[in-house]
Parts: C-alpha cells; sequence; structure tokens
C-alpha cells in the first residue's frame, strides 16, 4: 500500500474499504467554530470573478453551450478560471459555465434545450444521435404501454426520468484520493475475473459489460487528471492531493453524465483526516486548509447541466444536489464531526450563501454542542442548510451513507437507486372518483369503473374506490420505471459512478408521491365534514364544496394525521407488491421538490376545497395556512409519517421569520437546535430551515439584482430565489411563515 | 355573569368569565374549564425557550394596540377542561425541554382558576411555568396562579396613570400592586413594553419606569415590543373601531433610544 505510514492500518488497505479508513484514523472534533478562518485573497478575487460570470449568465440564461462534441470524460482539454489563482482545478468543458451536450440520453432532448437558449445542434451530432446510435429516450418510448404513455400526459405520473438522465447515483469519489486509480482498475479485473468462467447468461453478460466499461472510464479519468497535469493512478500523498483527486473523480461524474442529481457524498470527515496529519506535520495552515475547502466549494458551485424548459418547469433554479452530508454519528457512537466539518459549512460565510453543494447535516441528538450551535447559527444567516435525521437513518443505513438529491439515503459504494419521480396521489383521488376518467380533459385515464352518483362523498366508499385505483397506477407507475432503468443502463450507462461501487449494489427502485397533505385533508373533509361534488353536464365531477369544518393535517390532530400515515403505508404496501427491474427494492418518498407548483397546475379541484390549480404544499408540508397552531404542531403532525414505509425521505420545509425564532441571536440559536432536536426526536426525517422576512422575498421578486446570492430552501433543496419562476416565487411566498405571536 | 368576588369587581360593564368548576376541586383536571382562545405550538417570544402558548379568553383592557382584540371576550373560544389542555401539551413535550408552557391571552387572570390549575397541572409534570399578564388582577385571585408560576411576564402598558388609562380604559394602579407582590414574593418577571409612536413613547414616564424597576430585584430583563399591525385586521373582522390606522411601528431609532432608558434599570434590555 502506497499511503503514509501515519495513518492507522487495517482491511481498508487489503480491500476497497474507505468506511474501514475512517473509523480508523479520523478525530472527532467538539469545539466550537473559533479556530476557523476567513478566505483568502486568493480565493476572494477567484470568487469575485466566478460571481461576475454567473452574473452575466444569469442575464443570459445560459453563459455558452457546446454544440458538436458530446460530453465525456475526454471531450474537451483542460480548462481554467483563472490557473495563477486555483488551488483547485478541473471544468467540466472547456470554458467556465459552458454547457456540456449529452444526447446519449436524447438527442431531441438536446436539441430543445439548446434551441430554448438559441443555439444549434451541429448537424453531424444530430445525424449520429438519430440514425447511428440509439438514445436512452429512443429506447424508452419503443417499449412504452399505452397506459404508461396516457399516465404521463395526463400528468398523474410527473416527471419520470425518461427523458434526461435518472442521476441520484452517488460514486464513492473518495476511492480515487485514498487508492489511486490503477488500484481500482485492479479490483474491477479481479471482479471481471470472477465471472471468467460463469454460464454466460444475460446477468452475467450484462455484469461484465458493466465492469468493463467501469475499467475504460477508470482508464479515462487517469488521462482526464494527467491533462491538469496531474498523475493520480496512486493514492493522494497530501490534503490538497486528496481535495484535488476526489474532485476530480465527481468531476469526471459530472463531465460525463447530467443525471438530475449528482451527488457529492460524505466527503468532509474523510478529507479531514488528510487534513489533520499535513496540519500536524505543519505542512498546511488553518488558513490553506480552509482555502482548499473553500475552492472545492466554488468548483461544485460551478456545475452546470443543459435543461430543457419543461425541466426547468418541475426542477426550478439551475439545480444539481451536489448533496454533501456532514455530521452524523459513528455505530460506535462517536460524532462523526471533524474541523472540516466546520470548514465545509464556514463556506457559507467565505463565499456567501448558495443553493449548491446541498449542504445537509444528518443531526443526531447526541452531536456536539459546538456543532449544533454553528449549524444554527449558519441556517439563520443563510437559510442553506437542511437536516437529515441520522438517529433514523443510522438504523438502516449504517454510518457510511451519503444523501442522493435532496433524502434519498444510500451506502456509499454499496448501494444506489433507481430514481422514479412521483404519483400525484390528489390526482389519483380525482380519477377514483370520476371512474378513472381525467378531471380535467374528460379523458379516460384509469381502469373504467362505475363514477361515484351520490350527492355527499361517502369516506369508505372513496377510499375503496380510492384503493382500487391505486392498484392500478402502482402497477403501472413501475412497470414505466423497469422500462426507464433497463434502457437508462443499456443506452446511458454510469460507467465512472459505478466503478466507484462495489461489484454487487443494493439497488431500490425509489418511487414517490406528492399532494400527500391534500389527499389527507381530502378524506378528512369527507369523514369529518359534508363533500358535495359538483358535476359539469358530462357528470365529470369537477369541483366540491364543502359544508363545515374539517381537521387538517398539520395541526398535531390524529383523526387526520392518522389519515395521512395510512395513506403512506397502503400506496408502500402496494408498491412492494410489484416485480421490479433487476430485483431492485421499491421504496418511496414524499417529496415534491418545486415540482408542487406543477402538480396543483395539472389538478382539479379537491374534496379539501383547495380549487383547480392551486399548487400542492411541499413534500410532506401541510397545505398552505391549515396548519394554524404553529410550527411545532406542523413538525409534529409530519414526524408520525412512517419512515420504515418511506425510506426514500420524507421532506418537510420550515419557514420562519427572524423575529420569531427569539428576542436575541444566542437564544434564537438555542431555540432552533431545540426545534430540530424535538422533530428529529419525535421521528421527523428530514427539515429544511430558512429563516427569512417575507418582505425581504418581495423585494428580491422586484428587485433580484440586489440579491444575487438570496438562498432559500424549498422542498429537499436550496435554491437562488430570483432564479425561480414567478409562479414558484410567488408559491414560496405564500406559503406558512411562521411568525410570533405576542399577545 | 358578573362576577362579585372576582378580579374584576371594579370593572365597571366588563363581565367576567363564568368558571364551572369553581364549586368543586380545583385541582380536578377534567372539572376545572377554561375558554381557550388557541395555540400556539412554537412560541420562542414568551419566555425562555420553545414554549407551547396557551391564549386564554377574556381581557378587562382595551389596549388599542391590542393584536389579539378577538381574545377580548369572556366566554368565547372552546370551552376545555385542563386535561384536554395537558393533552395538547404533552404531544409537545418533546420540544419543550429548555422552554415551557406560556399562558398567555387575552388576560390570563381574568380565568385565574382555569389559570392556577393548569400551571399547576403543567409544573407537576416538570414543565417551566411562564404568566404572561398585565397584572390588571386582585392578589387575592392572582395568588394561586403565582404560586405555579415559574415566571411571569409582566406587561405594564405606560407608566404615565392618564396615559396607561388613555390606552388601555383601566387603571394603572392595580399593575402596580401586582408588581409589588412579585417584588414581595421575589418572584422572577420579565417586563415587557409595547412601544407605539405617539401613544407610548413618552419618553419622561418611560425614564420614571426605568428608574422604579431599579428596586425590583426579581426583575431578570426587559423587552421592548415594537408595534406593528398584524393584528388590524383583526380589529376590522370584530367591527371594532381601530385607531392606530395611521399608526405606523416605531422607527429604529426610535427603540434604540428607548432601549437605552429602560438600560437604566440595571437589567439586560432586548427588542
Amino acid at each position: 500500500m502506497q499511503s503514509s505510514p501515519s495513518f492507522v492500518s487495517g482491511p481498508w488497505q487489503d480491500l476497497i474499504q474507505v468506511r474501514d479508513f475512517i473509523q480508523r484514523n479520523y478525530q472527532p472534533y467538539d469545539g466550537d467554530a473559533r479556530f476557523l478562518q476567513g478566505p483568502t485573497d486568493a480565493t476572494l478575487r477567484l470568487w469575485h470573478d466566478v460571481l461576475e460570470l454567473m452574473k452575466e449568465e444569469r442575464q443570459k440564461g445560459i453563459l455558452d453551450a457546446e454544440t458538436k462534441i458530446p460530453a465525456g470524460l475526454l471531450a474537451h482539454g483542460p480548462a481554467f478560471i483563472r490557473k495563477d489563482l486555483e488551488v483547485v482545478v478541473g471544468l467540466q468543458t472547456d470554458k467556465p459555465f459552458k454547457r456540456a451536450i449529452m444526447p446519449q440520453g436524447g438527442c431531441r432532448t438536446v436539441e430543445q434545450a439548446l434551441e430554448s437558449y438559441g443555439y444549434t445542434l451541429d448537424p453531424a451530432t444530430k445525424e449520429t444521435y438519430s440514425r447511428y446510435r440509439k438514445t436512452h429516450n429512443q429506447g424508452v418510448f419503443d417499449v412504452y404501454s399505452k397506459d404508461m404513455r396516457a399516465v404521463r400526459s395526463s400528468g398523474i405520473i410527473t416527471g419520470l426520468p425518461d427523458a434526461y438522465g435518472r442521476g441520484r447515483i452517488i460514486g464513492d469519489y473518495r476511492r480515487v484520493a485514498l487508492y489511486g486509480v490503477d488500484r481500482l482498475i485492479e479490483s474491477k479485473r479481479a471482479a471481471f475475473l470472477k465471472l471468467e468462467d460463469e454460464v454466460m447468461t444475460e446477468k452475467v453478460i450484462r455484469q461484465r459489460e458493466e465492469i468493463s466499461e467501469q475499467i475504460n472510464a477508470l482508464k479515462e479519468l487517469k488521462s482526464m487528471a494527467a491533462a491538469y497535469g496531474f498523475d493520480i493512478s496512486q493514492g493522494a500523498k497530501t490534503a490538497r492531493e486528496a481535495v484535488q483527486w476526489l474532485y476530480f473523480a465527481y468531476l469526471g461524474a459530472v463531465k460525463e453524465q447530467d443525471g438530475a442529481a449528482m451527488s457529492l457524498g460524505r466527503v468532509s470527515t474523510f478529507l479531514d483526516i488528510y487534513f489533520e496529519r499535513d496540519l500536524a506535520d505543519g505542512i498546511l495552515t488553518e488558513s490553506q486548509a480552509q482555502e482548499l475547502i473553500d475552492q472545492f466549494v466554488m468548483k461544485l458551485r460551478m456545475v452546470r447541466f443543459l435543461r430543457t424548459p419543461d425541466y426547468n418547469e418541475l426542477f426550478s433554479g439551475d439545480p444539481t444536489w451536489v448533496t454533501e452530508v456532514i455530521g452524523g454519528l459513528s455505530e460506535d457512537g462517536r460524532p462523526l464531526v471533524t474541523k472540516t466539518s466546520f470548514r465545509f459549512l464556514h463556506t457559507l460565510r467565505n463565499l456567501g450563501p448558495a443553493p449548491e453543494p446541498n449542504l445537509t447535516v444528518l443531526w443526531s441528538q447526541k452531536l456536539p454542542d459546538g456543532f449544533k450551535d454553528f449549524c444554527a447559527l449558519i441556517s439563520a444567516e443563510t437559510s442553506a442548510i437542511q437536516y437529515e435525521n441520522d438517529d433514523l437513518m443510522r438504523v438502516h443505513y449504517g454510518d457510511d451513507y451519503g444523501i442522493a438529491c435532496c433524502v434519498s439515503a444510500m451506502r456509499i459504494g454499496k448501494q444506489m437507486q433507481f430514481f422514479g419521480a412521483r404519483a400525484n396521489l390528489a390526482k389519483a383521488m380525482l380519477y377514483a372518483i370520476n371512474g378513472g376518467r381525467d378531471e380535467k380533459t374528460g379523458e379516460q385515464i384509469g381502469p373504467r369503473t362505475e363514477p361515484f352518483h351520490g350527492e355527499y362523498l361517502s369516506y369508505d366508499d372513496v377510499w375503496e374506490r380510492f384503493d382500487r385505483l391505486l392498484d392500478w397506477l402502482a402497477k403501472t407507475y413501475v412497470q414505466a420505471l423497469n422500462v426507464i432503468h433497463y434502457m437508462h443502463d443499456k443506452y446511458n450507462y454510469e460507467r465512472l459512478e459505478m466503478a466507484l461501487h462495489d461489484e454487487e449494489v443494493l439497488r431500490t427502485m425509489a418511487c414517490g408521491v406528492a399532494g400527500l397533505s391534500v389527499v389527507a385533508d381530502s378524506f378528512s373533509a369527507i369523514r369529518y365534514a359534508k363533500v358535495k361534488p359538483v358535476r359539469n353536464k358530462d357528470g365529470l365531477v369537477i369541483d366540491y364544496l364543502v359544508e363545515g369544518e374539517y381537521p387538517a393535517f398539520g395541526n398535531n390532530d390524529e383523526r387526520v394525521d392518522g389519515i395521512a400515515v395510512e395513506v403512506v403505508e397502503h400506496f408502500m404496501a402496494k408498491l412492494r407488491h410489484q416485480k421490479t427491474y433487476r430485483d431492485s427494492v421499491p421504496t418511496q418518498s414524499v417529496l415534491t421538490i418545486t415540482s408542487n407548483v406543477v402538480y396543483g397546475k395539472k389538478t382539479g379541484s379537491t374534496p379539501d376545497g383547495r380549487k383547480a390549480g392551486i399548487p400542492f404544499a411541499p413534500g410532506a408540508n401541510p397545505m398552505h395556512g391549515r396548519d394554524k397552531q404553529g410550527a411545532i404542531s406542523a413538525m409534529a403532525s409530519v414526524a408520525k409519517l412512517p419512515y420504515r414505509d418511506s425510506l426514500d425521505g420524507i421532506s418537510y420545509t420550515f419557514s420562519v421569520v427572524p423575529s420569531a425564532l427569539g428576542h436575541e441571536a444566542s437564544e434564537a440559536r438555542r431555540n432552533l437546535v431545540d426545534l430540530i432536536d424535538g422533530y428529529t426526536g419525535a421521528g421527523g426525517h428530514h427539515i429544511n430551515v430558512n429563516v427569512i422576512n417575507r418582505e425581504q422575498l418581495l423585494e428580491a421578486m422586484d428587485h433580484p439584482e440586489r440579491f444575487p446570492q438570496l438562498t432559500i430552501r424549498v422542498s429537499g433543496y436550496a435554491v437562488n430565489f430570483i432564479k425561480l419562476t414567478r409562479d414558484q416565487q410567488l408559491d414560496v411566498i405564500n406559503r406558512t411563515f411562521h411568525s410570533c405571536m405576542q399577545c | 355573569m358578573f362576577d362579585k368576588q372576582g378580579c374584576c369587581e371594579s370593572l365597571e360593564g366588563v363581565p367576567c368569565v363564568h368558571e364551572r368548576g369553581r364549586a368543586q376541586d380545583a385541582l380536578d383536571q377534567s372539572s376545572v374549564k377554561g375558554f381557550v382562545h388557541s395555540y400556539e405550538s412554537m412560541g420562542a417570544v414568551d419566555g425562555p425557550g420553545l414554549r407551547f402558548v396557551v391564549f386564554v379568553q377574556g381581557c378587562p383592557l382595551r389596549c388599542q394596540y391590542c393584536h389579539n382584540p378577538d381574545c377580548r371576550e369572556p366566554g368565547g373560544g372552546r370551552e376545555l377542561n385542563v386535561a384536554q389542555v395537558m393533552d395538547e401539551i404533552r404531544h409537545h413535550r418533546n420540544f419543550l425541554h429548555h422552554g415551557g408552557v406560556t399562558i398567555s391571552g387575552g388576560e390570563p387572570l381574568l380565568q385565574h382558576r382555569f389559570t392556577a390549575a393548569l400551571l399547576k397541572a403543567c409544573q407537576a409534570e416538570g414543565l417551566h411555568t411562564a404568566l404572561d399578564t398585565s397584572g390588571f388582577c386582585t392578589l387575592d385571585h392572582a395568588s394561586a396562579a403565582l404560586d405555579c408560576s415559574d415566571l411571569v411576564l409582566l406587561d405594564i402598558k405606560n407608566f404615565d396613570p392618564h396615559r396607561y388609562f388613555e390606552v388601555t380604559h383601566v387603571e394603572l394602579s392595580t399593575t402596580l400592586h401586582f408588581a409589588e407582590e412579585l417584588k414581595r414574593r421575589n418572584k422572577p418577571f420579565w417586563l415587557r413594553y409595547v412601544l407605539v409612536p405617539g401613544l407610548t413613547d413618552n419618553l419622561q414616564a418611560i425614564a420614571e419606569l426605568a428608574q422604579y424597576l431599579t428596586d425590583f430585584p426579581s426583575l431578570e430583563r426587559i423587552e421592548i415590543l415594537p408595534f406593528h399591525k398584524m393584528g388590524e385586521h383583526k380589529w376590522e373582522a370584530l367591527g371594532y373601531p381601530y385607531q392606530l390606522k395611521s399608526t405606523l411601528p416605531p422607527d429604529p431609532a426610535l427603540v434604540h433610544e428607548v432601549k437605552q432608558i429602560f438600560s437604566k434599570a440595571g437589567r439586560p434590555v432586548f427588542s
């Protein structure tokens, strides 16, 4: 083994086991934030240039785009922002912010995206990917059934990754830093050889082809780094090399794939081991350590993909979900908080707030107080952090998992998921009432059943119809996903990301639901108030009149919270029954990202009194304004949703005005810590924290130029507020902002 | 119903709430009932830490700037017994480790038996208790509630008796008696002062109040609550005439000045 003898030895030297290396070598830090340093002069100058480019990008839509050369590890030579100032190098294309094209996902998608920004796809490239080289998108549409097409166009299933990269795969980028590429290739070769004498079934053939692809990708990665003047065949010897090696690995992934979420994993405590060693050896100062992290993060903030207008409407603000998880506990109870955990969060001060990387604190009741306090401080200042319940997830995923995208936990290098967007359960309820017809078009989408004829909706009757409709929906949904992921593997395989996984990985089929609070409130209205359907002349129910009051989700009221829980359990049970591609394990999330607005637009009036077109609440949030008892009651309701039945995550977004958190800064921080402790202690999975005034958002809508870095968390990620569509900005502003009620 | 023995005795025309459980054991949680306006599950500015705030119904004061005029009338809201309120509080316990429960309103001491029973039940479960009051209550009626309050948030609306009456339509002296009682009991309290431009920004009286407060060893802090208009729509909805339509929130400079004056009381001042 090539690495320095100062590391504690263990099985990690003989096997590819990053976790073992971390566990034997990391030093937990339980102090406060006082050791942190501000940005260096080089960082500030570089960041200044980057901000200027970002400004220009905002004005133009995109700064530049490739129109000819398909993306790849070696598609573009080395490029720099300002070489003399950069301590971490590497860009996705030959110019900062220039967007690559990835036509193997779908040529038409690339063409449309380019056209929407005024660029034209090179005819030769177009011909290649329409005549000679089949794409993922083509493959999917060759196979889709009539039902699959119907659910897709009616919007009962939205956001299927059939025209964009699925993402949500986290390469273990740390492996490149720890082992060097040669060792990883060697290990992949050994895996390949193990399959030498197998019967060549479809499965084995596919495995061998995938491993070959992975080895090719690793070789290209080495060449890519060599072009920048670095030899990454061996493991990193210093902290600076460790950051650079790791970044090269990640850069390779984002050069090659434009997956919806290209998450980073869990790198800070890993890197800290190198930092601590160099600091102890006197070859690194704290300021240099921070500079490495600042500049690394700067690079992560610059990741860009070319997206279509459709995509932008669903996932607004150019998100890339470079999710990095920070903190959590080891299985032996030691906090995984190190000084580099602080350094990562500190970038939000040194460089100012930003949505990326998607900094995710893995919260445990047992995290050190100094770290909790620092998180609260940065949250209050920047609204850029999300929190996820480590005490809940550790049981399922151990202590070396990351978060892909927003809330999807997976063991790093050992697990991946087939991302499956989400089903609109509110629309499903309307289909159930209308005998499978779409409430907006009248078209028969679901199986034809007798529509509801009564004067007032009855709970048992609607539930039974809903139940049958969900049987059909779950089946159609999962089968569509099977098609998508078969074709994705076939035509757009993530060879580098998968090269940084074990040979045997656990795959999940990550389904999701939207509109949970609408459905729960609708059933509650039917049971506790009276709901009268309003029909058009074709007998289609197009509206509902609610007579009386009903308990709404978000007030810690068991009568309706219980319904929400039941809906989650019920749909998950149906998903579990489906046959899945590559024997993936079905899971689900309660998450919408910004698509709650689009889902709302596509859904008619609902029995809870919500009018057609009105946005859903994001993720698992209560509907706007219906959580009348304040934030803790809302959190308590959300925390009841069972994680075991939504292992792909349950997202809750909490917005509060600064003055409502406490009269004094240190009290406000402690209150915020108590809120997160209380929520996670109650079993809540995820919480976005926004500490912001509504007035400031209104001002930013009118004067975006004054708020270039204003960051706000929406369901599962953070965005530059000014990059949201107007509808989405209004949605954010109209959401419940918890404010003080002094009496 | 008018309560001849109650604290509202002196308040002509202001009906006191009728408390159903008084004949029975006041500590029996299911029998002591009160009128509750609403809950705020995340109170972070009504006492230390995160607090579950119970807003009770009914207030003898008629503050011009009141932002909960819908808590004014006794007998409105929901009639609940102590056990029911405790049930609700227990669902939020996880969050209240450094905080507790605050009874606010309205004027909680208008339903002093209910308030006392509720505070006692909270204390019995190890929850920190705070009573948010104008101090407009006879000591006789306040006594049990004070016994069970770990902290009092005392809102003195003005220190000039005439202005006090103008703001609240009741007498200042009752509140000052209440303050003296806090001193006698050495009861920890926070002083709150709502700063309304043109109404309670009489700086001379504020200076006198600050001076007066130097003599209260159990006073822990002073909080200036800058006037805001979040309650205005409620006045309109209730059909009450709102006299502060053209009043704006205080200028930061004014808040700062008042803060300086209050700091002469020798306690931390927050705004």
